[in-house]
């Protein structure tokens, strides 16, 4: 259903006339400022099928959510292609090009910034669906009371305004948004992280539900593993912008094979290890302004190679349908 | 419940102001200072504009003086005969009009160019930042001046003038509040709901800048008076046939000394209680409009 065809992000200053002069005048007198990008996604290639749930898992700032960005049409990818049902989205006439960018819809991490704070509910709601000539005029009450009261809200509150709600309720609104405009597949950036325990239930619930109903396809962003666990069908593992390790979730979870997935995993706290004393994964997660040579990971790797640290390993099949760039794989 | 319901942030926004005596107290002068303006006609004894009611040997009469006509001049007159007060309250309206439709006129221009360099950003952001530090790099008194010298006086001219010196503040102002803006996810929301730029633009981003935009027209508004009196006191702001608060305080300039304080003296204290009862509430709103000032 979506495919990325290695699809790249990067950042970087962006200079106006005047510091270009100056960078110019520095180069010219043999000080050459050098531009600070950040590869924030590099080169990532993954498919998502139909009626699929894929978890996304990785760190603070590896990259997964300007890539759910980039797949929900907000970004434009650096380099890279995203097909969407086969069709490449930059290139196609600007109305079909719409029409696909409204059946990949966000849930965002933040319920408090993600609603206009302006706008009362039916408007935050019901705008998308009006501005596009989704519902005919004398409709629209009810298609709005339907999409409130399927996201769990009380059409009542239609006319409040989002400071309101708690923030469950919030996220519902924001969950309303997205299904009002009839997509086909959502991205859910972290998408229960801001919420209590008990209501992250409920969220996820809803999830599974309206999955179920209206055969929606997710990609499922989130440092949670328990929560992608539960959810996914297929789990990839970023690291710095790479995709390090994709494969079934009973694989990823029974059968880790990069180092760095072993070590996410090994941390997680279970109840039986709750004597245990957890040892971090050693360092901190690297600048991705200049992230190490070869394989990203190697710093923090405790099999490490002279290898790792020259050539970038490529992502291999090493089981049906598991995937993973680790050079250790080459020695079998 | 119904009244929790519709609570708008525009209601909780109307309590919070009217819990600060001071900007209500400058609420209220600034209303009635309007209301005078507007009903200058039935409130003024005399229409100084109006030959046929003036009369000359009643020239630099002092406050509370009768006139031949059996009315009183409550303030005195000036060197024509005109009664000070009513030339005040016509000379209030032309202050406040060319004030506050200057200041509206600029806000509309300079927020639409700040929020078109805020949106798209690299090169336009570029072009109009560029031309507003050019604007703002030269002092404002200085190009009025050159505007007013090559259009010649009139009153849409000193609007004309003040809106070219004032567009700019607002621009850069704008421009920083809907950057912070931008970048919040209701913005990426709207994006991803492949909303028209022109609506998520004025939908979306305005309404979120306007809080401290409403705070800087303000004052500008008291900013752009206070620049037309100058202006109309060096003689190249309104005509003299309609005289704002600036030009009454020159015609009287030259009688200071001598005594007849007056003329000029009245018309200068009602320049002053305008603009610091518009700063007033000025200051208050931005109080209670930016969050970051709250306790």
């Amino acid at each position: 259903m979506i495919e990325l065809r290695g699809v790249s992000k990067r950042f970087g200053p962006t200079y106006d006339a005047a510091a270009r002069v100056t960078r110019g005048i520095a180069a010219r007198f043999g000080r050459p400022q050098k531009s600070e990008t950040v590869h924030a996604v590099d080169n990532v290639s993954l498919t998502v099928a139909r009626g699929e749930v894929v978890g996304l898992v990785g760190e603070s700032g590896c990259g997964k959510s300007t890539l759910g960005r980039m797949v929900a049409g907000i970004m434009p990818p650096s380099s890279g292609e995203i097909l969407f049902k086969g069709r490449n989205i930059a290139t196609l006439p600007p109305d079909a090009a719409k029409d696909a960018k409204l059946k990949v819809q966000m849930i965002f991490q933040d319920p408090y910034a993600s609603l206009n704070p302006r706008l009362r509910v039916a408007d935050i709601v019901g705008e998308a669906p009006r501005i596009h000539g989704m519902i005919p005029p004398g409709q629209f009450d009810t298609y709005l009371d339907e999409q409130l009261r399927r996201a769990g809200l009380d059409p009542a509150f239609k006319r409040r305004y989002p400071h309101q709600f708690s923030g469950g309720q919030r996220q519902r609104i924001g969950i309303a948004r997205a299904l009002a405009v009839q997509p086909e597949f959502l991205v859910c950036d972290e998408a229960v992280a801001a919420l209590d325990v008990s209501i992250q239930a409920q969220i996820l619930n809803l999830f599974m539900d309206l999955r179920r109903d209206l055969n929606l396809t997710y990609l499922f962003i989130s440092h949670d593993l328990g929560v992608v666990e539960h959810l996914s069908d297929r789990v990839l593992i970023m690291y710095l912008g790479r995709i390090v390790e994709s494969g079934a979730t009973e694989d990823i979870f029974g059968r880790a094979n990069h180092p760095y997935t072993q070590a996410l995993l090994a941390e997680v706290p279970r109840i039986d290890a709750r004597k245990r004393h957890f040892t971090a994964i050693k360092g901190e997660i690297p600048s991705p302004i200049a992230p190490p040579s070869g394989c990203h990971f190697h710093p923090r790797c405790p099999h490490a190679m002279p290898r790792c640290s020259e050539e970038a390993p490529v992502s291999r099949e090493i089981a049906p349908g598991h995937h993973s760039a680790c050079h250790l794989n080459d020695r079998r | 419940m119904s009244d929790i319901a519709e609570e708008s942030p525009f209601r909780r926004f109307l309590s919070e102001f009217a819990a600060s005596k001071i900007a209500l107290g400058g609420l209220i002068v600034f209303t009635i200072i309007a209301l005078a303006a507007i009903f200058a006609n039935w409130i003024g004894p005399q229409n100084p504009y109006d030959l046929a009611q003036l009369d000359i040997m009643d020239g630099r009469l002092p406050p509370g003086s009768k006139s031949g006509a059996g009315y009183t001049y409550l303030l005195g007159t000036d060197d024509q005969g005109r009664d000070m007060f009513s030339g005040m309250l016509f000379g209030l309206r032309i202050s406040l009009a060319v004030g506050v439709g200057s200041a509206i006129f600029a806000a509309c221009v300079g927020t639409t160019l700040g929020l078109l360099a805020a949106f798209f950003g690299r090169r336009t952001d570029a072009i109009i930042m560029r031309v507003v530090d050019l604007q703002l790099s030269f002092p404002s008194i200085l190009v009025a001046l050159m505007i007013l010298a090559v259009l010649g006086k009139s009153v849409m001219n000193v609007v004309l003038a003040l809106v070219i010196v004032d567009w700019a503040g607002y621009a850069r102002n704008v421009r920083g509040i809907a950057m912070v803006e931008r970048k919040r996810e209701y913005i990426e929301a709207a994006a991803c709901l492949a909303l028209p730029w022109r609506r998520i633009m004025f939908g979306h981003l305005l309404p979120n800048c306007l809080p401290p935009l409403i705070v800087i027209a303000t004052q500008q508004v008291a900013r752009a008076i206070a620049l037309e009196a100058t202006l109309s006191f060096l003689g190249l702001g309104v005509p003299i046939t309609s005289p704002s608060l600036g030009l009454l305080i020159a015609n009287g300039y030259q009688y200071m000394l001598s005594g007849k304080y007056w003329i000029s003296f009245y018309p200068g204290i009602a320049l002053l209680v305008t603009i610091v009862s518009i700063n007033l509430v000025g200051d208050h709103l931005r109080d209670v409009l930016n969050p970051r000032l709250k306790r």
